[in-house]
């Protein structure tokens, strides 16, 4: 059963968007992308605090916690996680797991001690790749910033090993390009571990999509700009947004098409859906969409 | 104990604290559909509520050891003899059996015959299982009539619930079984009920909807009469 999973970038109170993982734009208020990802079917929902180190941690768990009270399917959290205590936080603020990456390849005892406390199903590996100039891949930290010398596959092993439960894998290069994912990167990764693995990084279309799962092997699909993009076009999003960051992207003209980078087909959870499961990719379908007036978007 | 309940009717719903597991999502998801939510490792407590949710995450016989050390099994067992309706969510549901082969042989609670087994690994990369079982699947078993008047009533064969889980349960009587759900090689019973005792091994509380509404029969339903 293939998952799909929105990715929700934060930055201080709002979503952003951006492109390799840098270049961040304001889309919206996460609360109303999340709530519409829930009732179009979205499996998980993937929240990645971008700038966790300049901001204090409170505002997120706000977030979360407002956001979980209304949404009843798995929450992912990452960004900024350093500690066990960190991690408890996150989960007694509504999350179900936890997506950790730098703290981890600093400390990787980390994930040990997160496994024996929490237990391995709610520890998530995130390993951020990039293609090296004479192959292979190599893991980053901070948002793409950071280089490690560590070899991606290697490293999602040894995280296995310590007791991730699943490995989110990200291509930097191909990060919110929408020119396809990295399939080699992805099937790669598969064939290294026993856990589920989720893909992310490159979606543009719903081909794309399929290509992770039946060729990649990828056991989940993460996606932001498709989604979001969505999102803003054709539900009019709301887009009451605190007057921080770059916010001009969202003045809705002319402008904004100029900013979707053509390789982007936004798409709704739902089409994605019937079209991977016309191509025989299994996955979860809702049967019922009448109750969607019984989620309300709680002030 | 009579309860004739409707959604209007305040219902107040014991979670059982003993130490594992996240509870907040239960509290959550209880509070949206309306219920009271009591989380408590008090034994009079747990008596004198409506409905008795036995969460649970993680291995079976530390959480047997966490019951037994709060004093927690007799209140259970007096809630399944006054038939108090008692839900067990995911390993909450596995300590109602009567043993696990969970690291070794362990008692369980004994509420329901059975055992609790672990799922089979199918290593052929073709039609990968990985175990633990975590994600989405599917519930079937309603057979016509067979969810009416139960906490499955209502709900479509085939729907999507969430699963994160190694193991699962075998009860002894197969009309304990009341819907079941296919991973690799097995076929598992995913939702049991017998009388006041129900258990469900996936997460409603995470089940979007489709698991709210379980939750929601669970608390407003009338189970009198059903042994």
């Amino acid at each position: 059963m293939i998952r799909i999973i929105p990715k929700l970038e934060i930055k201080g109170p709002n979503l952003v968007k951006g492109i390799h993982l840098e270049g961040l734009r304001v889309v919206g208020n996460p609360r109303d992308y999340a709530a519409s990802y829930y009732l179009d079917g979205a499996d998980e929902l993937l929240y990645i605090d971008v700038v966790a180190s300049l901001y204090g941690r409170n505002n997120l768990l706000d977030i979360i916690s407002e956001t979980a009270k209304n949404i009843f399917i798995p929450l992912t959290v990452g960004g900024g996680i350093r500690s066990i205590n960190d991690i408890n936080n996150i989960l007694r603020a509504g999350a179900d797991k936890v997506a950790i990456n730098t703290a981890a390849i600093n400390r990787p005892d980390l994930i040990k001690e997160a496994a024996n406390r929490f237990g391995s199903q709610c520890v998530v590996i995130s390993i951020e790749a990039k293609r090296r100039e004479g192959g292979g891949y190599e893991a980053y930290t901070d948002n793409g910033r950071e280089r490690t010398g560590v070899d991606v596959f290697d490293w999602a092993k040894k995280a296995v090993d310590l007791g991730a439960g699943e490995i989110l894998v990200t291509s930097i290069d191909r990060e919110g390009t929408g020119k396809g994912m990295d399939v080699d990167l992805i099937s790669k990764i598969s064939e290294s571990v026993p856990v589920p693995v989720i893909a992310c990084g490159g979606a543009g279309s719903k081909e794309h999509f399929l290509e992770a799962i039946n060729k990649g092997k990828a056991d989940a699909v993460c996606a932001a700009s498709v989604f979001h993009y969505h999102q803003l076009y054709s539900k009019d999003m709301d887009v009451e947004c605190k007057k921080e960051g770059n916010i001009e992207f969202l003045s809705r003209d002319q402008r904004v098409r100029k900013f979707l980078p053509s390789t982007i087909q936004p798409m709704d959870i739902r089409e994605l859906k019937s079209f991977l499961t016309e191509e025989g990719v299994c996955c979860r379908v809702l049967f019922k969409q009448k109750q969607e007036s019984e989620v309300k978007h709680d002030a | 104990m009579k309860l004739s309940m409707t959604p209007k009717q305040k219902v107040t719903v014991a979670v059982v604290d003993y130490g594992l597991g996240n509870l907040f999502s239960i509290e959550r998801a209880l509070k949206h559909i309306g219920a009271d939510c009591l989380i408590t490792d008090n034994k009079d407590a747990i008596i004198n509520c409506e409905r008795v949710i036995l969460p649970g995450v993680g291995a079976f016989a530390d959480a047997m050891k966490g019951l037994e050390a709060k004093g927690l099994i007799g209140a259970l067992n007096k809630i399944a003899e006054k038939k108090v309706p008692l839900l067990g969510i995911c390993l909450g549901m596995q300590l109602m059996m009567t043993e696990s082969e969970e690291f070794g042989r362990h008692n369980g609670l004994g509420l329901v015959c059975g055992k609790v087994v672990r799922l089979q690994e199918t290593p052929s990369l073709e039609a990968r299982t990985k175990v633990p079982h975590i994600g989405w699947n599917t519930i079937n078993g309603s057979d016509g009539s067979r969810w009416e008047k139960t906490m499955l009533e209502g709900l479509e064969n085939g729907e999507f619930m969430y699963f994160v889980h190694s193991y699962a349960v075998m009860p002894d009587e197969y009309s304990c079984v009341l819907a079941t759900t296919t991973y690799g090689k097995d076929k598992f019973c995913s939702v049991m009920a017998t009388g006041s005792i129900m258990g469900c091994q996936f997460h409603p509380e995470k089940s979007a909807e489709a698991g709210l509404g379980i939750l929601r029969k669970f608390v407003f339903n009338n189970f009198d009469g059903y042994a």
